[in-house]
């Protein structure tokens, strides 16, 4: 990836991330650990893999994201919003009574959301059901669903994952945002889910393993994706929960929390200073 | 009734099912490894490509029926009600109640009539969970005839619907030429003024008998058949309390939270009268022939009429 390019992506990463915290603080609750951490998928999703157009967010022809860990509903509205789906203002209003911005994902209100998430397990089926559609009628579209790692203690992914390499489904990718923290501690610490490309292999996925914050691995990641013939693909992305905020980092209890005004000035001051640094 | 024609509802889905996928080239079906009993073998082989199995796995089927519809497809999920609405329902609930996508549910083997199976296959709780959830249309057809004629009708409908279709062969009750399934609308199927029988799914057969047997007695009876359980028709039902003061209801489900839950809460705040609820006591049912776990059960004519009496001794108290 040239560099302009890679600029690029890390700031318009570093506004979806400060877009998140605004979310989050201004509802006092919300879920930022995994927002932060799944900010650089997220943002090369929208603004550099997936054919989507923000005039017309139901085009049939679109490629298709579902949020299976719904929680980072925050961080998926702030690449919406960034990518003009709707304005960045509208943010601000996460989880309050009037707004369209559900504390998690509702397709029917919010343009750009595929389908309605939240309730860990699902969004990968209903990922599949898309791309199973699109294999019945030949369509070219593709489809992304982005889960969480503790989700992936809820058997329905492993139903889905079975049908999805049973159906052949190549134009499926899944990301796993593995930042190795749920909400009551570690992954080891819960219920483990590793060794996780072994146990995808050995459902029938082709599995990359990348750093989930170096958008040159993120896209040889969804590039080798493309070449994949026959089976859908995995990308397991090692991520840091809080990334970009210093006392959020690896601490779960940030996990789903609002930070309170002096953290959120702290935050967003962060952020701001590593957005300030790329800036020409 | 011996001479009587007998086919299960879950045959009559079938045949709708391939009938729909002439008419809609699009159309998807989708099953849980029980594509024998719920008759999605039909459609499987008219249209083998657009029928797949996804194995023993009603939650995953659940979510993948919604992301298909969220595509713009006409689908059809099937298993035993059981497992579509026990097993799957917070798949129902969320991935396709929650955004309102038009997966049409189709469950067989509904209620007690399951008979050998016993208790874990026997589902009598469908009605109220499906009837909870905002937004789901609930049918339970009643015979061969509206089985078909409702498919048809909601497969029309802009979103998500439940079927509940029965394992047992039963009475075919309506002429395919001139019945017509609508929608959220009661059907009368005979007038009378001391007490309204409403019924709906294989009860229905038995409530026509019981009616026959309180014409016998002097007692006039209106009866109803409710193939759509929600929206209900208030309309029929309200007409019904005004004009004939009581009302027995009459269904193959538990006594909580389904038919008669829906027009106990639909008269309570309009016009109160005294109903009585039969159905499925507050109990799981058993193995044994069909036939005989619904006698057992008090799933008959003979109770109906025991029940309807009782209600018009309550109007009159």
């Amino acid at each position: 990836m040239d560099e302009a390019k890679k600029k690029s992506l890390t700031k318009m990463a570093l506004r979806v991330r400060m877009g998140a915290i605004e979310g989050v603080f201004h509802a006092k609750s919300g879920h930022p650990g995994g927002s932060l951490s799944v900010a650089d998928v997220l943002t090369y999703l929208y603004f550099e893999e997936m054919k989507v157009d923000p005039q017309k967010p139901h085009w049939k022809d679109r490629d298709r994201c579902v949020l299976s860990k719904g929680h980072a509903a925050p961080a998926l509205y702030a690449t919406l919003a960034n990518r003009g789906f709707f304005s960045v203002d509208l943010l601000k209003t996460l989880r309050k009574i009037d707004s369209i911005l559900q504390g998690h994902p509702n397709m029917k209100q919010v343009p750009g959301i595929d389908m309605s998430t939240g309730s860990l397990g699902q969004g990968i089926s209903t990922a599949v059901g898309m791309a199973l559609s699109a294999k019945t009628s030949e369509d070219s579209y593709r489809v992304y669903t982005v889960l969480g790692d503790g989700e992936l203690g809820e058997g329905q992914v492993w139903e889905a994952a079975m049908f999805a390499s049973a159906k052949k489904l190549d134009n499926l990718v899944a990301v796993i945002d593995n930042n190795n923290l749920q909400i009551d501690g570690s992954l080891e610490e819960v219920n483990s889910p590793y060794p996780i490309p072994e146990k995808f292999q050995a459902f029938g996925w082709h599995t990359i393993e990348i750093f989930g914050h170096d958008f040159d691995q993120i896209e040889a990641a969804f590039q080798e994706a493309r070449t994949v013939k026959g089976k859908p693909t995995v990308i397991i992305a090692r991520t840091v929960k809080g990334k970009g905020v210093s006392y959020m980092e690896n601490n779960f209890i940030w996990h789903g929390q609002a930070p309170g005004q002096d953290l959120y000035e702290q935050a967003m001051k962060e952020l701001g200073e590593q957005l300030a640094g790329l800036e020409d | 009734m011996a001479d009587v024609k007998k086919i299960a509802t879950r045959d009559s889905y079938g045949e709708a099912l391939v009938e729909l996928g002439a008419q809609n080239p699009d159309m998807i079906v989708l099953d849980a490894d029980l594509a024998h009993a719920t008759k999605t073998l039909a459609f499987q082989k008219a249209y083998p490509d657009r029928f797949f199995n996804c194995g023993i796995a009603e939650q995953n089927m659940m979510s993948i029926a919604a992301g298909i519809a969220a595509t713009g497809k006409l689908v059809f999920a099937s298993t035993f009600a059981m497992f579509a609405a026990g097993r799957a329902y917070e798949q129902v609930r969320n991935s396709i109640g929650y955004p309102h996508l038009p997966v049409k549910i189709g469950a067989t083997h509904g209620g007690l009539s399951v008979g050998e199976d016993g208790a874990s296959h026997q589902c009598c709780e469908d009605f109220a969970l499906m009837r909870a959830i905002p937004g789901m249309t609930v049918i339970c057809p009643a015979d061969y005839v509206e089985a078909k004629k409702a498919v048809l009708a909601a497969a029309k409908h802009d979103g998500p619907v439940y079927f509940r279709f029965g394992r047992l062969a039963v009475p075919v009750l309506f002429n395919e030429n001139d019945y017509s399934f609508e929608l959220g609308k009661g059907i009368l199927l005979g007038e009378g003024k001391d007490v309204t029988i409403v019924a709906t799914g294989l009860m229905v057969g038995e409530a026509i008998a019981a009616r026959e047997q309180l014409k016998n007695e002097g007692i006039s009876a209106r009866l109803i058949n409710m193939p759509t359980i929600k929206p209900i028709d208030r309309e029929i039902l309200v007409a019904a309390a005004r004009e004939t003061g009581a009302i027995v209801t009459t269904e193959e489900h538990s006594i909580i939270g389904g038919l008669g839950g829906a027009v106990a809460e639909t008269l309570s705040g309009i016009c109160p009268v005294p109903i009585i609820r039969h159905g499925v006591e507050d109990e799981f049912g058993h193995s044994g022939p069909a036939l005989e776990v619904l006698k057992h059960y008090g799933l008959t004519a003979e109770k109906i009429v025991a029940q309807a009496k009782q209600a018009i001794a309550l109007k009159n108290s």
